[in-house]
């Protein structure tokens, strides 16, 4: 039976920006989504807050939406689209959780929307623990012994049956956000007092602990003629306890006989049954006690999840594309395998390979914040590999995660050390179990300290027992070719065994050359060879020879004669280049902060130009949550771990014209000299110029050869030269080791105290790494500019001003396309610098520029000539895909060739709001800082500049209150700024309170303002107030450490309680004008392709 | 760890290691797509005069069990082909590593080669006769005693694996937490009989038909049918087994004298048979179905029921000139997968319903097969 006809419009709700627990996997799982379903011929309405994503380019749907993810934005597209049906299961639990709002308030009923991919009733269902448990039960299925609570009584009544360990999960919460473990009845309080306020509806689950069981998931299908199929099983290798977003993960399940497997199918089937879920594809969960394979049902997400995208990219099976097509009626048996064309999509992929997923944390960023994993998400990002055998996909894994690791690097520790990182799960425990057999553990020690199934551990010995056959051999000779070839073949990278035997990486790589050791591809193609597969997506690994002996001639040799590796035959390689013209494309690998989604866009950007072009394009990347992964982005697709020697094999296989990497951010740049001396082509802005911008010398020549200014700098190897230099350049200053990505390890001190304090504690100087200390331009505002060149033409593609002052992460400010306070004469003159930098740097390609402007003076902060961050959201602001068009620049079109002439100037104003992590971890401050901490980012649109940076602050969860209580506390040099501020919230109505030394100011200054104590003055405090609710907005800036300990108690409740709040002058300026502009017009919307039109006209 | 070689009747050679047995064994080389289940494929009789190459490159994890398995007496397989044999299994009911059991039972195989390329070359060139030696180290050698080996196809394979006497069957399916003695059967009064040919039965055949509620006898391949009817059963199943149909010229001649005198249904080898008795017409396919993913279609209800396969012969439904209608056809290449008679209480399957590695998707086809009995009745 065909598709549904009587639906002509469908609308898709995306799922917001990027946050822990919630990344790119819902652009991957919507981009698919739009394209199969307007494949269909439906019109498509989307909406989503996030610019940088695929699906919200204007050519993925009919009419765009990049407006706030909230139910009365959501309320006025209906009205104004009037789509038939909504598929909310595409954007995670945002959409979702929108769904149900939307349904319950009578939305979709007034507007006769109806949901299709799951109902109402399947998502209650499946997100109500309570109705869930009782439908396991009523299908026969074991679930864990728990109680839903809503209140502390009820808690602790309850806790007396179930015993410790307990689980705690704060109901309708992203990525079991407030979740945790409890061992004892004091942690047990804080954590359900903490869930129950984290919780929307207030409820949180307690349950019988599966602490240590085995954990698996199933990716399940089912189509509206309840036919249902598993498309994977993913066995995690981290025991339950750890999210299976924190844990690795591992595919398909390895240690399950075929009657447990099928008896967890069948369980999976029925509850897909059970719940309803009538069409799509559902996550189940399920925890097995190792000891007697007693099976419980963890939980369900009826809908396409983190875990589907990593089972579409482990399996070759698009899940979401599919969902969708199910969605509007199609059963699995009428759609296409598009993988062997032949088949169809209802049957279940095997494999004939093992994927290993290793997620990806920043830690370091938020030293404050606990590292240990529990059941709440606290990776950013993940990477995926695929090797032929268990061994090799782990170390692959490990190369690609980005972290300077090559493989199980020696760690110096002692035992008791190992036993403590063993014990406790954290982000480096793979390396310490590596250490632990290292030193001798036994795999049943390792075991009982870690609940990891002792499959995993032996493999993880035979690796450490393979180093050390590979470090004793020094792999010298011929004779070690064999330890070699085996060694490869358990993933060790070449680094690797560099580091083991005391030579260089290119001298395993000439050796293994010598050999004729090189990687074959093989290809992921749902069925483990049973049929032809038409999709080039390919993995390396190192597979055995085979040949062919003539038929019984006896003059003939027995065999064919060994070659120089000592091999016979050849090893079968599936990877077939073409004669094409071709470029390959590197990817970003994980996502992480500081580095996105937005370079994963550009990179896809690269793809879709250069396929208008005519060129073949190959992406190479690692990250199973991306479009970029997608089988049919691309033309071929290698997923493997971004390291010049993976990077290397492809392209000698490949032989492409060029390989752009300019477009991945740092882990594609970081490759662009090494390849560059292997020869290869670097398309684009050549690796000199990149490296003139980066080297801090290099940098200050051509600033002075361009007459640019630059804020006063020197470097320092030492405490007392720190000292020496920040003195001649006067405080405050900006320190930070040398080459550093996302601003790590960044701090601004003001005194030679706090210098000190910084050089001690936070870096090590040596001549190796130089400590660099920069001029602080105290409230400067800061301006990024991204452009475009040809190598002869420039063309700016957009201005942005931040908010924020410089001195805060331009990744963590806010920013304004136009700008929306400077002079139009500093603009242009900041916008001359830019093209003159451009074409110094003879740029081809991509450029950004941060600027700072003090007092109408301009100082060039950074110039990077590469795809910068706010490429996308500048290319939503504006219309102008650049990155598409800086990629057709790399392979020699010119601008005018493709017609962009000068820069587009809008009529509206575009703002980016960034996204940060801290609800995830307790105790972080959320004072903002040269370091990034912001893990995604949305965008507010609309006519003016008030409503559209309302319009980011609502999308950005920190919804700006009309009317209530504004709290002021802030730092004595901001007192000044906060009187026009606070005369002005005074006239927009708001009553104002402040704590004593900043209301003294404003009385002072004759604006009315009660007194609250600070937490320390008794109470009650202004955190009895925020815990009351009796606070809507927050204006909180503060300087020096003690100041700053003294308040975070304000800003971690204010988080807690979700009270919108500011830590800057500049962002709580930009807010009144917001409640200005909130108080005067109604909030209204428009979709991306008409803005696109009126900037057209 | 010691050498062992793989080496195809068309002169391909795989250098390898030893996993099992010491030994030198040949049979027809096929591939299995399964990525569980190992243990039932070794055990099931169809696999007899088969060299079986796993796809999935991770094999031994779980260990062997001795609960799982699909025929007494160890492996039926000749040899087993892995990409890496891992001796260190892991499992709350293993019993015994993988390559423990296979040296017991003596049964060779090899690990260590590239079982993608394998299963590439079978594909493009279809299965084939194979050696697996660890003894012999010579490609020429070991090609010579392919090229003296009479091939599968001219064997009669069932001889080898049906049961030598008569035997009542009892014991039920697999459930976690009931221990095999709880599984078995003792209602016999009053429920129906059904006789299992045996041509190289798999216990979960068996296993399944006293969950649908049989008294399950089993009886050789060669029983006259005559014997059979009276045992005056309720209905007959032909059963699965190995090799060419046509080489099983008994039971062909058995199963014409029962047609029309009691219910029958067909699994695999059965089904075959059951064609060939009906005057109808067998074909070989180029390298089989192994594995259990293959989606089948039960055209009467227009459900997709991912199934269990192990087989190298179809039945051309055609041949059968309108005796029979298609049931069932495989998504994955169209190929026949099942009939009904168009009069008679008789219906037969190619897939596995009783899966033993794979899905349960098909099982309600024994409670068919006892509601086809009641419905005569």
């Amino acid at each position: 039976m065909p598709k549904r006809t009587d639906i002509k419009k469908i609308l898709l709700i995306g799922s917001g920006p990027i946050v822990i627990g919630q990344a790119c996997e819902f652009d991957y799982s919507g981009t698919q989504a739009c394209k199969a379903l307007r494949e269909e011929g439906y019109k498509i309405v989307l909406v989503n807050s996030n610019p940088a994503t695929i699906m919200t380019d204007p050519e993925i749907a009919d009419a765009t939406y990049i407006e706030p993810l909230s139910s009365e934005i959501l309320e006025l597209i209906i009205k104004k689209e009037r789509p038939d049906v909504i598929l909310p299961t595409m954007g995670g639990q945002t959409a979702l959780n929108l769904a149900v709002e939307l349904s319950e308030s009578g939305v979709l009923d007034r507007y006769g929307v109806e949901l299709i991919g799951a109902k109402l009733p399947a998502i209650k269902k499946a997100e109500d623990r309570e109705l869930f448990k009782e439908a396991m039960r009523k299908i026969g299925l074991d679930v864990p012994k728990s109680a839903a609570i809503t209140s502390m009584k009820d808690g602790l009544d309850i806790i007396e049956h179930l015993g410790f360990p307990a689980i705690l999960r704060p109901a309708f919460t992203l990525g079991g956000t407030g979740g945790g473990i409890a061992y004892n009845i004091e942690e047990y309080r804080e954590l359900l007092e903490r869930g129950l306020k984290l919780s929307p509806v207030h409820q949180v689950l307690v349950e019988e602990s599966a602490l240590g069981w085995k954990e698996y998931e199933l990716e399940v299908m089912r189509d509206r003629k309840d036919n249902v199929v598993i498309i994977c099983s993913i066995e995690n290798f981290d025991a339950m306890g750890v999210h299976t977003g924190d844990s690795i993960t591992v595919a398909p399940a390895q240690t399950l006989t075929d009657k447990e497997y099928q008896r967890m199918r069948d369980a999976a089937i029925a509850v897909i049954r059970e719940i309803g879920v009538d069409t799509g594809g559902s996550n189940i969960q399920f925890a097995l006690n190792p000891k007697n394979g007693r099976m419980i049902v963890i939980e369900m997400n009826p809908r396409v999840s983190r875990s589907s995208a990593l089972a579409s990219k482990a399996t070759g099976f698009p899940i979401a594309k599919i969902a969708a097509k199910l969605a509007v009626g199609y059963t699995l048996d009428e759609i296409r395998n598009d993988i062997t064309r032949e088949t169809p999509a209802s049957f279940e992929p095997t494999i004939d390979y093992v994927v290993t997923k290793i997620p990806r944390f920043t830690f370091e960023k938020f030293p404050e914040a606990d590292s240990t994993l529990t059941t709440q998400m606290k990776s950013v990002g993940e990477v995926m590999s695929i090797g032929r055998t268990f061994k090799e996909s782990l170390q692959k894994a490990l190369r690609s995660l980005e972290i300077g690791s090559a493989g199980f690097e020696n760690i110096e520790t002692n035992i008791e050390e190992i036993k403590g990182k063993l014990k406790t799960p954290n982000a480096e425990r793979i390396w310490y179990i590596a250490q632990a057999l290292r030193q001798g553990m036994s795999i049943n020690e390792i075991h009982e300290l870690t609940w990891i199934d002792p499959w995993f551990l032996h493999n993880m010995k035979q690796i450490i027992e393979m180093e050390k056959e590979i470090k004793e051999s020094g792999v010298r000779s011929q004779e070690s070719g064999e330890i070699l070839r085996k060694g490869k073949e358990y993933g060790f990278s070449d680094k690797r065994i560099a580091a083991l035997t005391g030579k260089t990486e290119s001298d395993i790589r000439q050796m293994r050359y010598d050999m004729g050791l090189m990687p074959v591809f093989k290809l992921v193609d749902t069925c483990a060879a049973e049929f032809e597969a038409y999709t080039p997506y390919l993995y390396s690994t190192y597979e055995k020879p085979f040949y062919k002996i003539a038929e019984c001639e006896e003059q003939s040799p027995p065999h064919p004669p060994l070659t120089k590796g000592g091999q016979r035959g050849v090893v079968e390689c599936e990877a077939n280049p073409t004669n094409r013209k071709k470029v390959v494309i590197l990817g970003s690998g994980p996502n992480r902060i500081g580095q996105g989604i937005e370079f994963d866009y550009c990179c896809v950007h690269a793809v879709f130009a250069l396929k208008e072009l005519g060129y073949e394009t190959i992406m190479v990347n690692c990250n199973p949550e991306t479009v970029s992964t997608d089988y049919d982005t691309a033309d071929r697709l290698y997923f493997e771990p971004l390291t010049i020697e993976d990077v290397l094999s492809i392209i000698e296989k490949e032989k492409p014209e060029g390989v752009i990497v300019q477009f991945g951010g740092q882990t594609p740049l970081k490759l662009a000299v090494p390849l560059e001396r292997e020869g290869v082509n670097i398309l684009g802005t050549s690796p000199d110029s990149i490296d003139r911008a980066e080297d801090r010398k290099r940098f200050k020549e051509l600033l002075h050869k361009l007459n640019l200014k630059q804020p006063d700098s020197g470097t320092a190897m030492s405490i007392e030269e720190a000292v020496d230099v920040a003195n001649k350049i006067g405080y405050p200053a900006m320190v930070r080791p040398s080459y550093v990505l996302g601003g790590r390890a960044m701090e601004i001190v003001y005194d030679e105290a706090s210098l000190i304090n910084y050089m001690e504690r936070a870096v090590k100087a040596s001549p190796e790494h130089p400590i660099l200390v920069d001029k602080y331009l105290e409230d400067a505002i800061e301006v990024d500019v991204d452009a475009i060149s040809d190598g002869n033409n420039v063309v700016i593609g957009g201005v942005m001003e931040h908010i924020e002052e410089a001195g805060i992460h331009s990744g963590d400010s806010a920013c304004s396309i136009p700008p929306y306070s400077l002079q139009s004469s500093i603009v242009d003159e900041i916008k001359r610098q830019a093209k003159a930098l451009a074409k110094e740097l003879n740029v081809v390609g991509l450029m950004n520029v941060q600027f700072a402007v003090k007092d109408n003076e301009i100082f060039i902060l950074e110039v990077n000539p590469r795809a910068s961050r706010t490429i996308p959201y500048v290319s939503k602001a504006t219309g102008i895909a650049l990155a598409k068009l800086a990629a057709k620049v790399m392979i020699g079109k010119t601008l005018k060739d493709l017609k962009l002439h000068k820069e587009i100037e809008i009529s509206h104003v575009a703002v980016k709001e960034a996204v940060f992590p801290f609800d995830k971890f307790p105790g972080v401050d959320t004072i903002l800082g040269p370091e990034m901490k912001s893990t995604g980012e949305v965008m507010g649109i609309d006519e003016d500049f008030g409503l559209a940076y309302a319009k980011a602050q609502t999308a950005s969860n920190n919804r700006i209150p009309t009317s209530g209580k504004v709290f002021i506390s802030v730092k004595d040099k901001d007192k000044p700024h906060t009187v026009e501020i606070a005369k002005k919230l005074r006239d927009l109505g708001f009553q104002l309170i402040a704590t004593i030394g900043t209301a003294k100011y404003l009385t002072d200054n004759g604006i009315a303002v009660d007194v609250i104590n600070k937490v320390m003055e008794g109470r009650p405090h202004i955190v009895d107030m925020i815990k009351n609710r009796e606070v809507n907005f927050i204006i909180n800036t503060v300087t020096g450490a003690q100041a700053q300990k003294d308040s975070l108690s304000i800003r971690r409740s204010a988080l807690q309680y979700n009270i919108s709040f500011t830590t800057t002058i500049s962002g709580a300026r930009a807010v009144v004008r917001a409640i200005e502009m909130l108080l005067k017009k109604q909030l209204s919307i428009k979709s991306v392709q008409e803005y696109n039109k009126t900037s057209e006209t | 760890m010691s050498k062992a070689l793989l080496v195809l009747a068309d002169g391909t050679v795989f250098e390898g290691t030893s996993f099992g047995s010491e030994g030198e064994t040949i049979g027809e080389v096929v591939f299995n797509t399964s990525m569980t289940g190992y243990q039932e494929i070794l055990t099931d009789p169809s696999y007899k005069g088969q060299i079986v190459t796993m796809t999935y490159t991770q094999m031994g994890n779980y260990g062997v069990n001795a609960e799982d398995i699909e025929s007494s007496g160890g492996p039926k397989a000749e040899g087993f082909v892995v990409r890496e044999y891992l001796d260190f299994p892991s499992n709350w009911r293993l019993q015994m590593p993988l390559g423990q059991y296979l040296r017991e039972n003596n049964i060779v195989g090899i690990e260590g080669i590239d079982t993608r390329a394998l299963t590439r070359h079978l594909r493009n060139n279809g299965a084939q006769m194979g050696i697996i030696s660890t003894i012999d180290s010579d490609p020429k050698s070991l090609l010579g005693k392919i090229r003296n080996h009479p091939g599968i196809s001219a064997l009669d394979l069932v001889r080898d694996v049906t049961a030598r006497e008569s035997y009542a069957w009892n014991e039920g399916c697999w459930k976690w937490g009931i221990r095999a003695t709880e599984r078995q059967s003792d209602r016999y009064e009053g429920m129906a009989k059904v006789v299992v040919y045996d041509f190289g039965v798999k216990f979960n055949i068996l296993r399944n038909l006293v969950d649908a509620g049989f008294n399950v006898r089993v009886v050789p391949a060669q029983t006259p049918a005559e014997a059979v009817l009276e045992m005056n059963p309720d209905g007959i199943l032909l059963s699965n087994g190995p090799g060419d149909p046509e080489t099983v010229t008994y039971g062909i001649e058995n199963t014409k004298k029962l047609i029309g005198k009691k219910p029958i249904f067909g699994i695999c080898l059965g089904h075959q048979i059951l064609g060939l008795a009906m005057g109808g017409r067998t074909y070989k396919l180029k390298f089989g179905h192994h594995g259990g993913n293959h989606p089948v279609k039960d055209l009467k209800t227009g459900r997709v029921e991912i199934t269990s396969q192990n087989h190298n012969y179809c039945v051309d439904i055609n041949s059968l000139k309108g005796q029979v209608k298609l049931t069932h056809r495989n998504l994955f290449d169209g190929s026949e997968e099942g009939m009904e008679h168009v009069k008679l209480p008789i219906f037969s399957v190619q897939h596995h319903p009783e899966a033993g590695p794979g899905p349960n998707d098909s099982t309600h086809l024994f409670r068919r097969f006892r509601e086809m009995m009641e419905a005569k009745c």
